[in-house]
């Protein structure tokens, strides 16, 4: 079986001063899957997104996409190996437009040098044109994104993604903080732009995961307590005490 | 995060800017013009208010350079007075050299202070500063090198913020230190002065003069449309990124250490520039010029103008320094307290500078 | 019995001067005599060891003994003439000068030396003792080491001993030689290295006991230079740790960044100065003014740290890079506040007399005794600053607001008096630190500005918000500047030091003892 294209976590722990964050966690997402990953507080989600995405070195154990040993890769080579995140707390460039904010995420050569020789193609514009679009910005164009609603930002912020092209999509809890309706256009965003890429959804909210339909992994203290459609999981009696039971 | 970008779209403030800042070039260019009428004529510049002002455009040269790495890049270096001198030295060995045996001891190739140190030969290190594009070739890539190295090692580790802002004002501290001794070959406390000339013009005559002066104002011309070439590329906005969300950059797939290098470097040799028009002009160079009071002064000429505005950091420079020369002649007491005072009002009550103020009075 | 007894020591105890003061008079009397006769009687008086011929020999050799012609011999001195033998007032009518020749002169020179190691003067006996060494001679052994089994005063004792070994080493008998070489061999002293080289080139046949001796003798001096090296490096770093630990409070704790702190320590100093002057003049409260002036200087740094706080800095909280330039301001502004009030020259404080002067440590080694005031001094307002964080309800609040605010101020702390007293407290010891400064650095309006860089380096390098982490780093980064001192010269040693701390930076960038846990990572 081909390995392009997977998430291939295995036996991977993250210490920090005694506290173990990832306690010896597997999971591997396979090219096109997604993939809903759930859990209580301080389960390991966040950590186990830091470890894919080279902000958090783990302690021991292998981290690999494809053939790339992510372990030794630093945060930019890893985005530019086509994984892309999507953070907790929406993170997008306040002091720059819409348009702009898209632009920086476009694919193209990311060097010092190359950036200040860019000029923006009419191939680049329609990209960018056609992202709006999808992510309903086309309007806001030309405004700051220190002006935008939250749910416009979390928007904005899958629009980079998609702008990056990315093979893997780690999305961190999207519809925290959303009304009914900004979560339900999200969920429909996320169904598709998820097609040929593969996506990692954390996320608390069980009613939005049963929404995306797809197997779950549910983390606890670090390690994998349980994984499968979410009827299954739900029945679980070690997800139940976990969840109800402390 | 304060955010003090120029919006794309050109305003009416923008177009208004654009014209005063040509006139203001234009009056400058005629300043050594009007130096030249007889002294009695209405509309005669003196001497003195000639030489000020090629001082001060140096200054802004400094700031422009300052504004590209604090405005754009979020690098707030408190040692960029390091460059500047380093790249003053540069020239400066180059003039030294030049003296040759119109020193007082008269040797044919050692400088003054070198004969009195007891030095037999020329240093390895002065070589080659007897050709003056190899000297200033040295300007630039002397303080280049320096910001390349502290650069990559402060950015590499991710030294950020206040981290970063102390470890460069160590670093001209410690520049300082070492160019104050008289054994590392560069004249001790006393530094270079005594200069004759340079590119075989006297450097006390009117002419040599004027011509550094339009020198600096080309120099500053070009810096500036260099910045804004820079600031209004994508690296402009990548820069911009960085300042507000490094880490969110990275996740992009940007390399923030090169991104940041990139504008470190450039800005180190700017300054080194900057230094290079400036010795010549005011005619020494010592290590004082080293002293970290300096770098943080050239830091708030940009933070009155308005950082992030290239023209705001030049007509800071400008401002700051006509209120100083100003004060100190009337009252040398009052500087201190006034410079102190500009620190905490800008810092407080003017975040976004004289720029953001025109700024703010217009929307 | 007990009477008997008695008897017996009253009359030893009569018999003993009776007998010393026979043997003087005779010998005395050969100084008026021809010069062989006087040669004579200055070695024997010399030999005799009275106190009373120290004098006499002395006026000799100076040509003011005189000799009437009954061969009375009489001194004369600035105060007046008096009689050689009894010291009573007399005449100087009718009295010559006694004249003497080489012999005699080398004579007198021999036993007026011998005759200082025994005198009651502890000065003198220093001195006779330096003298003595210098000549070098075998004949003063029998000599020294009566001295020595008298002595009681270590440092004399030392000298007579490095002066024993020396005469001993240019002996005849190889046996005595070899006493002198062990002796010289646990000096540990440049001097009695060099004595050693020289007795090596003298006798070739002891060459290869001289030879371990010089290993032994360089272990020793090697450790002692080593130890010299510590304690100067502890006393630099003692400096920085009291300059530094008030920058871990307000930058390490509270991660406000305070480019005035080096004016605080300024305003310490100032504080020392004003409340010496005021002591000055009160006999009894003189001696004390130093200690006053610890809690002077933490008020008065203490209340412009919380002046600075809620006036200016708590308007530019989470904006660091603004921060830092507004207390830069206001360092200008208090600099030149300052050289106003008192001037732009130096101050002196001077010391009081119970913390100045040297204190020798057993093995020769000397330390100053207010740089190990200075020492004990940071320690103390270390323990103190530990006892504050971790002990008291103000510690707790300061640690309560500052890992979390949020839930603080719901618990009922006043988040912002807390922030204005802990920045206080951190400005106050800054203070203290001035106190301490101004007994080693000048007193002048820019002292603050020398320390600020440094004390930025021993947070960063002992890791922000660990107050063990400033010591270790103030303490290591003192020693390791001393240490490179000899090598590289001060400055160079300094840079040597900054430019190792940025490649320390990149193995450690959260410093020797990093926060723990999880927000940390």
């Amino acid at each position: 079986m081909s390995t392009k294209g997977r998430l291939y976590l295995d036996g991977v722990s993250v210490v920090f001063d005694g506290f173990r964050a990832l306690n010896n966690l597997s999971l591997v997402v396979e090219p096109g899957e997604m993939r809903a990953v759930i859990g209580p507080n301080g389960a390991g989600k966040t950590t186990m997104m830091d470890v894919i995405t080279g902000k958090t070195r783990p302690t021991s154990g292998t981290v690999r996409f494809g053939d790339h040993d992510l372990t030794r890769m630093d945060e930019a080579d890893i985005a530019n190996l086509g994984i892309g995140r999507k953070f907790q707390k929406p993170t997008v460039f306040d002091a720059l437009t819409v348009f702009e904010n898209l632009e920086l995420a476009l694919k193209a050569p990311r060097g010092p040098f190359a950036c200040l020789r860019w000029i923006l193609t009419g191939e680049a514009k329609a990209r960018i044109d056609q992202v709006m679009e999808e992510t309903g910005l086309t309007a806001r164009a030309g405004d700051l994104a220190a002006i935008l609603s939250h749910g416009q930002r979390q928007w904005l912020e899958i629009g980079m993604l998609l702008m990056q092209d990315p093979q893997l999509l780690l999305v961190d809890e999207p519809v925290a903080g959303m009304t009914d309706q900004e979560t339900e256009h999200t969920a429909a965003l996320l169904r598709r732009i998820a097609g040929e890429r593969s996506v990692v959804v954390v996320e608390h909210d069980l009613e939005f995961v049963r929404a995306l339909g797809r197997k779950v992994t549910v983390l606890h203290e670090g390690t994998m307590l349980s994984e499968g459609p979410i009827d299954q999981v739900q029945n679980d009696p070690r997800v139940i005490e976990v969840y109800l039971g402390r | 995060m304060s955010a003090t970008i120029a919006t794309p779209t050109p305003s009416r403030l923008r177009l208004g800017l654009r014209a005063a800042t040509i006139a203001v070039i234009l009056l400058l260019a005629l300043m050594p013009v009007l130096n030249r009428l007889p002294a009695d004529h209405a509309l005669h510049i003196s001497d003195f208010v000639v030489s000020i002002t090629g001082k001060w455009i140096c200054y802004a040269i400094l700031a422009l350079a300052i504004d590209l790495a604090w405005g754009y890049a979020g690098l707030l270096s408190l040692g960029h007075g390091a460059f500047f001198a380093l790249g003053g030295y540069a020239i400066g060995m180059h003039l030294m050299r030049l003296i040759g045996p119109r020193g007082v001891y008269g040797h044919p190739v050692l400088p003054d202070f070198m004969v009195f140190l007891g030095y037999t030969d020329l240093p390895i290190f002065w070589w080659g500063f007897q050709s003056f594009p190899y000297a200033l070739f040295m300007a630039l890539f002397v303080p280049g090198v320096l910001a390349g190295v502290v650069g990559f090692l402060a950015f590499r580790s991710r030294i950020t913020g206040v981290y970063f802002s102390i470890i460069t004002q160590a670093m001209t501290y410690a520049l300082m230190l070492a160019f104050f001794r008289n054994d590392m070959g560069f004249g001790g406390n006393n530094g270079f002065t005594d200069f004759k000339e340079l590119l075989g013009m006297p450097l006390n005559a009117g002419g040599t003069r004027a011509a550094l002066f339009y020198a600096s104002l080309a120099t500053l011309v070009g810096t500036y449309f260099l910045c804004a070439w820079i600031t209004r590329s994508k690296l402009g906005r990548v820069l911009i990124a960085v300042r507000d969300a490094e880490s969110r950059v990275r996740f992009l797939g940007y390399s923030v250490t090169q991104a940041k290098l990139f504008v470190f470097v450039l800005s180190a040799m700017i300054s080194g520039l900057a230094g290079a028009l400036y010795v010549p002009q005011v005619g020494i160079i010592n290590p004082g010029e080293f002293s970290p009071g300096n770098s943080i002064e050239a830091v708030i000429w940009v933070a009155v103008g308005g950082r992030g505005t290239l023209i705001g950091a030049a007509l800071g420079a400008f401002s700051v320094n006509a209120m100083k020369t100003w004060l100190t002649t009337i009252a040398p007491d009052l500087w201190l307290f006034a410079l102190g005072g500009l620190f905490v009002a800008v810092t407080l009550l003017l975040p976004k500078g004289l720029l953001g103020l025109l700024r703010g009075r217009r929307s | 019995m007990t009477r008997a007894l008695f008897l017996i020591v009253l009359l030893l105890a009569a018999s003993l001067p009776a007998h010393a003061q026979d043997a003087f008079l005779d010998a005395l009397a050969g100084l008026a005599g021809g010069f062989t006769q006087q040669a004579e009687a200055a070695e024997r008086l010399g030999a005799g060891g009275d106190p009373r011929a120290l004098p006499v020999l002395r006026a000799l050799a100076d040509g003011r003994l005189l000799k009437r012609p009954d061969n009375t011999l009489l001194i004369r001195a600035d105060a007046g003439v008096t009689e050689a033998a009894t010291g009573a007032a007399a005449d100087a009518a009718g009295a010559e000068p006694v004249r003497i020749n080489n012999r005699v002169r080398v004579a007198l020179r021999g036993a007026i030396g011998r005759l200082a190691l025994v005198s009651p003067d502890a000065a003198e006996r220093a001195a006779a003792a330096e003298a003595v060494y210098r000549t070098r001679s075998a004949e003063n052994i029998p000599l020294l080491e009566a001295a020595l089994a008298r002595e009681s005063v270590p440092r004399i004792r030392d000298q007579m001993a490095l002066a024993l070994a020396a005469s001993r080493l240019v002996a005849a008998d190889a046996t005595v030689q070899r006493q002198g070489i062990a002796a010289l061999a646990g000096a540990g002293t440049e001097g009695a290295r060099a004595l050693l080289l020289e007795a090596r080139n003298a006798t070739p046949a002891l060459g290869p006991e001289i030879d371990a001796a010089l290993v032994s003798l360089d272990r020793v001096i090697a450790v002692k230079r080593a130890a010299e090296t510590l304690y100067q490096g502890l006393s630099l770093g003692s400096v920085l740790l009291l300059a530094a630990l008030g920058l871990a409070v307000t930058f390490g704790v509270m991660g406000v960044i305070n480019m005035a702190h080096g004016e605080f320590v300024m305003l310490g100093a100032y504080a020392t100065v004003v409340v010496q002057d005021a002591c000055r003049g009160i006999p009894w409260l003189e001696p004390w003014s130093l200690p006053l002036a610890v809690p002077a200087a933490f008020l008065v740094a203490g209340l412009a740290g919380a002046m600075l706080e809620r006036g200016l800095i708590r308007h530019l909280y989470g904006r660091p890079l603004e921060t830092l330039l507004m207390t830069f301001g206001v360092g200008m502004i208090l600099q030149q506040a300052v050289r106003l009030a008192f001037g732009a020259q130096n101050r002196e404080v001077i010391s009081p007399a119970w913390m100045m002067g040297t204190l020798e440590l057993p093995g020769g080694l000397m330390v100053t005794q207010n740089r190990l005031w200075v020492i004990v001094f940071s320690l103390v307002v270390l323990g103190l600053t530990i006892a504050a964080i971790r002990f008291t309800r103000f510690g707790l609040e300061m640690r309560a607001v500052t890992q979390n605010r949020r839930i603080a101020a719901t618990m009922g702390i006043r988040t912002g008096r807390v922030d204005a007293l802990t920045f206080a407290f951190g400005s106050g010891i800054a203070g203290m630190a001035g106190v301490a400064l101004s007994q080693i650095d000048n007193v002048s309006p820019n002292l603050g500005t020398g320390y600020i860089i440094d004390s930025f380096m021993v947070v960063v390098f002992g890791g922000v918000g660990s107050l063990a982490g400033t010591l270790v780093g103030a303490l290591s980064l003192g020693v390791v500047n001393k240490l490179l001192e000899p090598y590289a010269g001060a400055v160079l040693a300094k840079v040597a030091v900054l430019v190792g701390l940025m490649l320390f930076i990149q193995r450690k960038p959260r410093g020797l003892f990093p926060q723990k846990g999880r927000a940390a990572g």
